[in-house]
């Protein structure tokens, strides 16, 4: 997958974070994705459409994001509660539309968000595209956003 | 000063909503998608308007040219993911008298809110 394409998710995620939660994230070595499990327990999901297409999860374990939660609505939320899935929701939203205002020059539509909870659970994807796994740190725990994108034909050719 | 936010996240409207309770605004309605928020324009009749892009059922780009076909004064502000240029040109081009993308800082929406209202106040 071409590196333009994963350093904008970096870039993003850092945003997100220090602008919605005063929370730096750490990058860790990004590397491709074995196995078809998620890396975590709760998951973001968003999709892409356009002259890029595939999926975005923000992959969090269960405490990471009951604490990401509770900076990001200013509460603790329990994850029964629709709101824990709601900010997910918002943060993964977030996170992939800053990211593809960095693909320059390709126009991408992002769908609304879905989110997943439940220990390894499987988010079904491309098989004839990698996924790369971009791990993050945080002060709230572990984390990872994990990325499985292609270029249109049509978009490659322009 | 009724001001209606339309969101699909609960979370993201109780964002805004604090950032609008600093600033004094207390009555304050919500909507979560496009088509929610004009089945209730009629009765509210806001005198802002804060907008998301993405949401299911009608988006808010829909919402701002349906709402724009009979209202041509109030003021919208476009709240979004969406970043791109041309995104915020279609938005301007649509209706919308302000942009502020996501993320955004508490000051920067204040900022934006206070800029939008001084704005059409002026031109009133």
């Amino acid at each position: 997958m071409d590196p333009n394409y994963i350093r904008p998710f970096i870039a993003s995620i850092q945003n997100v974070f220090s602008t919605m939660l005063q929370l730096q994230v750490a990058i860790k070595e990004p590397h491709l994705k074995g196995g078809s499990g998620t890396s975590y327990d709760v998951s973001g999901i968003i999709g892409l459409s356009g002259d890029v297409v595939g999926s975005v999860v923000l992959s969090f374990p269960q405490e990471t994001a009951r604490r990401v939660v509770a900076l990001f609505c200013g509460q603790d939320v329990s994850s029964s509660q629709s709101d824990f899935a709601d900010a997910v929701g918002e943060l993964v939203n977030m996170v992939s539309g800053g990211a593809k205002a960095g693909f320059t020059g390709r126009r991408v539509s992002i769908s609304c968000p879905s989110v997943v909870l439940g220990a390894q659970h499987v988010v079904a994807r491309q098989t004839d595209v990698p996924t790369v796994i971009i791990p993050c740190e945080t002060d709230c725990g572990l984390m990872a956003i994990e990325v499985t994108i292609q270029e249109q034909a049509a978009a490659k050719a322009a | 000063m009724k001001i209606l936010l339309i969101d699909d996240s609960k979370t993201m409207r109780n964002i805004q909503k604090a950032v609008l309770g600093q600033l004094g605004y207390t009555e304050i309605h919500e909507a979560c998608d496009g088509q929610d928020a004009l089945s209730k324009v009629g009765a509210i009749r806001p005198d802002l308007i804060l907008v998301d892009w993405n949401m299911p059922n009608m988006d808010g780009l829909s919402f701002v040219k349906a709402y724009r076909q009979t209202n041509k004064t109030t003021p919208m502000i476009m709240v979004t993911t969406e970043a791109e240029k041309s995104r915020v040109i279609e938005a301007i081009k649509a209706g919308v008298n302000n942009y502020v993308v996501k993320p955004f800082t508490p000051d920067l929406l204040s900022q934006r809110i206070k800029e939008t209202l001084g704005r059409t106040t002026a031109a009133a």
